[in-house]
């Protein structure tokens, strides 16, 4: 019985422990090393192509889960040893910290005196209640307002500031816990998907990552437009943009133009614009000239077809590009003698019309415009513990703010009779920043001084 | 008059500043110190002028961005952050003689990006458009600043401390080493500086986080550039719990310091160099 006492007390001592909470900040932030440097999630062809690897190597690696060792057993432990650490060193401390903001010493003896680093004594002429009231109007004007106890003929003082700053530390470690706990919703009851939906067409269902079928979601989202713009001077683009429907029961409920960093988000789903791609072949509307007549026509078709031009012949769209060398959209075609002969290609631009007017031949051929349907591709995702992470996130930030920046100011005056007079001993200590303070009291001592001289 | 103008004037200033920071160190005259803190003022003020150019430069060009959007930009701006925190502590701690350990991390900035780094004014891909970026970057960067600072002081310290112990016997310690901040002094700035830049890396990673999970809704996919932080912030969670409850002050403290910023330094520029990701700065 004994022995599992202390077995247990060696565990608690254990998780208590400082050392642990080093050596784990350390391990962790040693092994994370690893994942920067092996990519994650990869194949195994990809794995011993990248690096070379022979299959015993990768089969070693694999086993001790470096291909996903964020969320190896290993790791995940290591970051359940640390919460286990934070929790029970917090229990362990937190009754003695509220112990000192709730119930503080308001009476200092010699012995607490002698543990201040900063002290002093005045010798005040007056009657120990005279002496107090002008202590207490001191503090209270400079300080904080005193508790005052008398006993035995003497008066004991004491004053606080900023006592709550004790609590920053447990603030900022309860935030990590809370951190962890809303990465878990997160785990357990979020998800990522990707959905592609063409122009004018609406879906009901998402792609789960990893999964082979879609999953239905209760309402529907439908594309209506999809946009690029690219960047003058370059291929790069510089904003896409699709206009997103939600229906429910084919009620339209919400309308968004979404872009890159600014998505839609419906029933705790929420849609990010990530990709783009075309979906099938452009339609074309060219207006063509018969050089020797100038009579013109205005033709319109699909990729690949024949649109026929009067006298027999026929134009052929043959490709487009949305920004050819950066002139804008380009067409490639080529005329089609009515032999069934291709004839030779040639590149016809939406923004230059006249461009053509230089190839000779028996056309001249314009480019009036391209409909180039499009899907957009959006990455869907749910994350219910987003919230709690971010709530986790403010508590971390105030309360590490709160243990560096504040400090608990404590201040025990005692007033005594003596022979020659009445004696006043200050004494006072900070939780931190030790020389600020130590500059508040001279300042203070001063004060008293001034005061009880007068 | 653009921006390069005034980038030049801040790689003369700075460097001029560490020259006569050291001069300081040699001759011991207090009116030296003050002239290269007064360089390091005209240094700095020629930095903000030319990052606030360089911005207004971008805006002509037709990007709506803050100037922070590549490696240059963001070497230079480390630069000012390193100056921007050296000098908020020297206003509060009057200590001169660090100025010649701190000032050479921003004047080596400034040299490689006027030398080697692409200065073009370049647009920012859709995914990288954002206010997160900026409040994202420029609290990552004071936190580094910070930690750069620390680590001069901590090399100061090892300095000194070494120096100390040989010449025990000898009575005070002269030479350079003679205008130094006490061993006591340093080894507090250290701990002030991480102090200060904990918190800062901290808002850092939490803007960075809130910035993927807008965009790509994720606030944490364990890309290198994430992970680095987080190693850094590890080191310095360490730091401060070895240092306030296990009594791991002075040369330990200080090698932690130098190590911590190691680690910073890979997390901003080895992690791209080096390691792939997703992240804008280098590499690509
Ligand atoms: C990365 C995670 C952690 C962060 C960000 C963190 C943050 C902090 C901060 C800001 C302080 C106050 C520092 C100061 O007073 O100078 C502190 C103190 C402390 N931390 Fe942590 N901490 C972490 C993990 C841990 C863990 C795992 C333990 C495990 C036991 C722990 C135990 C303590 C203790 C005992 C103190 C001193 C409390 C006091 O002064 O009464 N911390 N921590």
């Amino acid at each position: 019985m004994s022995k599992q006492q202390s077995f247990t007390d060696q565990l608690w001592d254990f998780f208590c422990s400082l050392k642990l909470a080093i050596i784990t900040l350390i391990l962790l932030a040693l092994t994370s090393i690893i994942g920067t440097v092996i990519q994650q999630n990869k194949s195994p062809q990809e794995y011993m192509e990248m690096y070379g690897w022979s299959e015993s190597t990768f089969k070693l690696l694999d086993s001790l889960q470096f291909f996903d060792m964020y969320h190896s057993y290993w790791f995940l432990s290591l970051l359940g040893i640390f919460a286990v650490n934070l929790i029970c060193c917090s229990i362990k401390r937190l009754p003695r910290i509220i112990k000192v903001v709730r119930e503080p010493v308001l009476k200092a003896d010699d012995g607490l005196f002698r543990t201040f680093s900063n002290r002093e004594e005045i010798l005040a002429q007056g009657t120990v209640e005279s002496v107090r009231d002008k202590v207490v109007a001191v503090l209270g004007e400079k300080f904080a307002n005193p508790v005052v106890n008398g006993e035995d003929g003497k008066s004991y003082l004491f004053a606080q500031k900023g006592a709550y700053s004790r609590f920053g530390v447990y603030v900022t470690h309860t935030s990590i816990l809370i951190i962890f706990v809303g990465a878990m919703i997160g785990n357990v009851w979020g998800f990522k998907a990707f959905v592609n939906i063409t122009e004018g067409q609406s879906v009901n269902a998402i792609w789960l990552r990893g999964d082979k079928v879609p999953t239905p979601i209760d309402f529907e989202v439908r594309n209506d437009d999809f946009k690029v713009e690219f960047y003058e001077g370059g291929g790069r683009p510089k904003e896409y943009s699709s206009d997103l429907v939600v229906l429910e029961n084919g009620q339209e409920v919400m309308k968004k133009t979404i872009e890159v960093n600014h998505p839609l988000t419906y029933k705790g789903l929420t849609f990010y614009q990530s990709s783009y791609g075309v979906a099938g072949d452009p339609i074309y509307r060219f207006r063509v000239e018969n050089r020797a007549t100038g009579d013109a026509v205005t033709i319109m078709g699909a990729q690949g077809r024949h649109l026929s031009l009067p006298g027999g012949k026929a134009l052929i769209p043959m490709g487009y590009a949305e920004n050819y060398q950066n002139f804008g959209p380009a067409a490639q075609v080529n005329i089609d003698k009515g032999d069934h002969q291709h004839g030779t290609p040639f590149l016809v631009f939406k923004n230059f019309p006249q461009f053509d007017e230089r190839r000779g031949g028996d056309y001249k051929v314009t480019l009036l415009d391209v409909q180039q349907t499009y899907y957009t591709g959006l990455q869907v995702a749910k994350d219910p513990g987003v919230w709690v992470v971010w709530l986790g996130c403010l508590l971390l930030v105030v309360g590490s703010c709160g243990a560096f920046f504040l400090s608990h100011r404590r201040i025990w005056v005692t007033i005594q009779p003596l022979e020659q007079g009445v004696g006043v001993k200050i004494g006072g200590n900070a939780h931190r920043n030790q020389p600020a303070f130590a500059l508040f009291f001279d300042e203070l001592k001063k004060d008293l001084d001034d005061a009880l001289s007068s | 008059m653009d921006s390069s103008l005034f980038f030049n004037i801040t790689t003369i200033a700075y460097f001029a500043a560490m020259v006569v920071f050291i001069v300081y160190l040699t001759s011991k005259n207090e009116a030296i110190a003050f002239g290269a803190t007064l360089i390091c003022w005209a240094g700095f003020i020629a930095n903000t002028v030319a990052i606030g150019m360089r911005w207004y430069e971008a805006y002509a060009l037709g990007y709506q961005q803050a100037p922070l959007s590549n490696l240059y930009e963001s070497v230079v701006f480390f630069a000012w952050s390193i100056l921007l925190i050296y000098l908020l502590f020297d206003l509060k701690y009057k200590q001169r003689a660090i100025g010649a350990f701190v000032i050479p991390f921003a004047f080596a900035g400034m040299i490689w990006a006027q030398w080697s780094l692409d200065a073009t004014i370049a647009p920012l891909v859709p995914a990288l458009q954002s206010n997160w970026l900026t409040y994202h970057v420029i609290t990552c960067f004071l936190g580094y600043a910070a930690f750069a600072l620390a680590c001069g002081v901590s090399f100061m310290y090892l300095i000194k401390v070494g120096k100390e112990e040989r010449s025990a016997e000898e009575s005070p310690i002269g030479g350079l080493l003679g205008m130094f901040p006490s061993t006591k002094v340093l080894d507090d700035l250290n701990y002030k500086a991480i102090m200060v830049g904990f918190p800062m890396l901290t808002l850092g990673i939490i803007t960075g986080a809130a910035w993927a999970n807008y965009a790509w809704g994720t606030y944490w996919s364990w890309d290198p550039k994430e992970t680095w932080s987080l190693i850094v912030w590890f080191i310095y969670a360490a730091f401060l719990h070895a240092r306030f409850t296990r009594g791991w002050v002075g040369r330990r403290a200080a090698w932690l310091s130098i190590f911590g910023f190691g680690a910073t330094i890979f997390c901003y520029l080895g992690v791209n160099l080096v390691l792939s990701g997703l992240h804008s700065y280098g590499g690509s």
